[in-house]
């Protein structure tokens, strides 16, 4: 098991930035749809 | 959306259970060998990513259609979060092998190039305000980008290198096990390369939304 530190820790930088930059994109994407439903209201309000 | 996660998901289980289980230990690395199984994937994803960038790229240049530079700019940013992913992973196979974190090799080099060519794409995007012209500015440099990735994939078959070519023109020269688990991480990481895809697309279309309202709101 000689070097099992690197293969740990290459599979850790994987996984955490994976989930990283998909928890990024899923929660600008949730703001986005947020900001979307406010301007949709603003607008009907406007006529 | 959920479907193409899941289906994912269930891909890496198989695929970990694989490399881990299945696969046997490389004899002369030894176990830290495994990186290998989700390096070479990671790679493959960010070049399809590349491709992808360059294709809508040219789409863009042809059709001066919107959504392609939305496909072209989520592609891009995919691709080099897999590009650093690979840079890292390799670094953390090398140390141990190679007896070093980086070395000027010209796979490694033309690497280090992609992922500053992309980043510089992405820099250049949040630099530039008006819509037309960061779309063509963009669209011309994800295929002049391009280049660089045949340059990556043949530089350690045109050079001398240390890098291992594992992947030939008519076979991939590994043990039939080891072959499956790879194979099988790879469709893993395209899958995830899809889910990912959707939802960062998505999320160009409603940004375009988003401004078409806020122009209407200011006309009012």
């Amino acid at each position: 098991m000689k070097n099992l530190n690197f293969l740990v820790a290459a599979y850790l930088f994987i996984w955490s930035g994976l989930f990283l930059y998909l928890l990024f994109i899923s929660g600008r994407q949730k703001k986005l749809g947020q900001k979307l439903e406010m301007l949709e209201e603003l607008l009907k309000k406007k006529g | 959306m959920r479907k193409l996660i899941i289906i994912s998901a269930g891909l890496f289980l198989a695929a970990i259970y694989l490399v881990f289980f299945y696969a046997p230990v490389e004899s002369v690395m030894g176990i830290v060998q495994k990186i290998f199984y989700f390096h070479l994937p990671l790679a493959f994803t960010a070049f399809f990513s590349y491709l992808v960038a360059f294709v809508c790229g040219l789409l863009y240049l042809v059709k001066k259609e919107s959504k392609w530079d939305i496909y072209s700019a989520g592609s891009v940013e995919i691709g080099v979060v897999l590009t650093t992913l690979v840079l890292i992973t390799g670094s953390l196979w090398a140390r141990p092998i190679w007896n070093t974190w980086w070395t000027w090799d010209p796979r490694l080099t033309t690497s280090l190039i992609l992922w500053l060519i992309y980043a510089a794409y992405l820099i250049l995007r949040m630099s530039i305000e008006q819509e037309s012209k960061r779309a063509t500015f963009c669209a011309v440099m994800a295929i002049i980008g391009f280049v660089d990735v045949p340059i990556v994939f043949m530089s350690a078959r045109l050079w001398r290198s240390i890098h291992p070519v594992v992947v030939k023109s008519n076979s991939i020269a590994m043990e039939p096990s080891m072959k499956l688990a790879l194979l099988l991480a790879m469709f893993a990481f395209f899958s995830l390369w899809f889910a990912l895809f959707r939802i960062r697309t998505s999320g160009g279309f409603l940004l375009e939304k988003i401004k078409h309202l806020e122009n209407r709101i200011m006309e009012k």
